[in-house]
């Protein structure tokens, strides 16, 4: 178990007799990728508002590395780093004078600023284009931009609020690479987007909020058992018999979570890509193997099925 | 704070709407500084005291004194230096990147506030020393101290009017989220008050007290009261007032009344007041100007710190 991040007690927002947010109880730890999911006006953004003080609490409290938000905020503000859904850079600006604005705002010194920002445009892959306006920018590009601006402070906790919106798919993946690159150094993401096979991409847990609730919240594999059951895989084998001692032999292989068997065709559940092994155990067991097919439990059918009971 | 004043004004000097701005006030200075060389042999006597400060009040039979200028332009460098603080921030994106800064909410208002500030000053100095400058080469009187004092107080009186419009700009563009619509909302305003005002404090004043044909003297003293006094509700009539007062050593008074009665003394001799007693007769618009820039600045900054942030 990592350090906690993220805490938040009771978390609760109400706008004028709506409530946005309703008891949110959240526990985020260090390194994880966390999937937040949820319909819009579901209460994301609120919740980010709420976590980096931008927003006050109806009631409840929340925790993030330690600081209350509300009554600390530049503290929070410090490490924590806010990739906007439709993130804006002064548009008369180059990059390189857009990161080294954040720069001075976040009080780096100037040598230090100079080289991180440089740095950081090299890994979003905006060397060439750093003396550019960024009016000339398209969309992915400024994404990028936004992913380094986030990184120019010491951060450990970001929040991308759809941050591959309207990006072409090479794009996309070149994001997802680079959120992917700063979890693996320690900074925790909370990952908002409606692009569920993204989020199953990269995100180790992920939690659904619908109407303030969090209705859902554990890694998706987790998630897939409680509501499906039996695993993210699911391999469905037709044999030409399905004797009791081969369901008995597949069900010992590791990895494998439940068998059942209907007429011919065998329903396995597993938490991998077990189709090689499988099929070797059903020919060894001297039953003909007529086909296999596999299916991946989608964070889709998880989605929507919570954000239906909600 | 700091960084965003730095930012801000950078911004500001290079920007396109500077350059306009600064072409507008430096053509109006050379046109005043033209128009005073003009005609200030007219009205300058051998015994004519502050020959110097004649410069900046002197007008043309058709063409107006550079106070006129100025109390023209303030108004349109103060909204064109306000109107879009926030909103275009916020349409931009870049409101919530920059909220999202460990900075206090209020350094974003302040920073701006100052650097449009800053450009203001830097604008009113420069038209002010341009025509000051060019005018002591062409006529060849040095200014005399109180004189000095007189034009130091004039840009100081015009850059807080200039601060009145920038921040009603500045209240409009976090009220409106629109840029256009900020803009014009200021630019209404100030129509309203700088054209329609006096027209609307006389029609009021002539309702009350009909002057008739052949008014008394109590009658015209008490429709000039009742202009005088409504009139003053209007920012423009009261720096124009101010700068009066300050520019016109020989102006006695502000009471309308007065000015009623001098019409019928005008064969005195005037004497010039000194700076101390000019300035206390207009320290009431001096205040409220003042009081009027605060206000405005003090309602969008209460306004932008307690928004709720939904999506910013």
């Amino acid at each position: 178990m990592g350090q906690v991040v993220v805490e938040t007690n009771n978390l609760t927002k109400t706008y004028d007799g709506f409530t946005a947010v309703d008891g949110l109880n959240l526990r985020i730890e260090e390194g994880e990728i966390f999937g937040f999911l949820g319909p819009n006006g579901a209460g994301k953004t609120t919740t980010i508002l709420m976590l980096l003080g931008l927003t006050e609490p109806s009631s409840g409290t929340a925790q993030v590395c330690g600081y209350n938000p509300t009554r600390e905020p530049l503290k929070v503000k410090g490490i924590v780093g806010y990739l906007p859904e439709r993130v804006g850079f002064y548009e008369d600006l180059t990059a390189r004078q857009n990161l080294r604005y954040t720069a001075e705002l976040n009080n780096l010194p100037k040598e230090e600023a100079e080289q991180k920002i440089t740095g950081l445009l090299a890994t979003v892959g905006l060397s060439e284009v750093a003396d550019q306006q960024v009016s000339k920018f398209s969309r992915g590009m400024k994404q990028r931009l936004g992913i380094a601006d986030i990184q120019i402070k010491e951060q450990k906790l970001a929040f991308l609020d759809e941050p591959t919106t309207g990006i072409d798919p090479e794009g996309i993946d070149e994001i997802l690479q680079l959120i992917v690159s700063m979890a693996k150094r320690k900074v925790t993401v909370i990952f908002c987007s409606h692009q569920l096979h993204q989020v199953q991409k990269i995100c180790t847990r992920v939690g659904i909020l619908a109407k303030g609730h969090l209705v859902a919240d554990g890694s998706i594999d987790r998630l897939g058992d409680k509501t499906i059951g039996g695993g993210r895989y699911r391999i469905e084998a037709e044999v030409a018999q399905a004797s009791p001692e081969l369901v008995d032999s597949i069900k010992q292989v590791k990895g494998v979570l439940a068998v059942q068997a209907s007429g011919n065709s065998l329903l396995i559940g597993c938490d991998k890509d077990l189709r090689g092994k499988i099929a070797k155990l059903i020919v060894d067991s001297d039953s003909l193997l007529v086909g296999m097919k596999i299916e991946e439990y989608s964070l889709e059918k998880i989605y929507k099925k919570y954000s239906r009971e909600a | 704070m700091y960084a965003v004043f730095r930012k801000e004004l950078a911004d500001h000097l290079a920007s396109r709407r500077f350059a306009i701005l600064f072409a507008l006030v430096f053509l109006a200075a050379i046109f005043a500084i033209y128009v005073a060389i003009q005609n200030i042999r007219s009205v300058v006597t051998p015994t004519t005291e502050f020959v110097f400060l004649k410069m900046f009040t002197t007008s043309g039979a058709t063409l107006p004194s550079f106070p006129f200028f100025i109390s023209l332009f303030i108004p349109i460098i103060g909204i064109a230096l306000g109107f879009d603080t926030i909103n275009t921030e916020r349409a931009s994106g870049n409101l919530s990147r920059l909220l999202s800064q460990p900075i206090y909410r209020d350094s974003v208002i302040n920073g701006k506030f100052l650097a449009g500030l800053a450009v203001m000053s830097v604008m009113i100095v420069t038209v002010i020393a341009i025509v000051a400058g060019l005018g002591l080469r062409i006529i060849g009187v040095p200014p005399g101290s109180e004189e000095i004092l007189r034009l130091m107080v004039f840009a100081i009186v015009s850059i807080i009017y200039g601060a009145f419009w920038m921040a009603l700009a500045a209240l409009f563009s976090i009220f409106f989220n629109r840029a256009a619509t900020s803009m014009l909302a200021s630019i209404a305003l100030w129509i309203f008050f700088f054209f329609f005002m006096s027209v609307i404090a006389g029609a009021i004043a002539n309702a009350q007290v009909p002057l008739g044909s052949n008014p008394t003297v109590e009658m015209l003293i008490r429709n000039a009261t009742i202009q005088g006094m409504l009139g003053r509700i209007s920012p423009c009539i009261l720096y124009g007032e101010a700068t009066a007062a300050l520019l016109t050593p020989e102006l006695a008074s502000l009471n309308p009344a007065l000015m009623v009665l001098s019409t019928y003394t005008s064969g005195r001799m005037i004497t010039p007041l000194p700076f101390n007693e000019s300035l206390l007769i207009i320290w009431p618009q001096i205040v409220s100007i003042v009081a009027l820039a605060a206000i405005c600045f003090g309602v969008s900054y209460i306004k932008f710190m307690r928004e709720e942030i939904r999506s910013i």
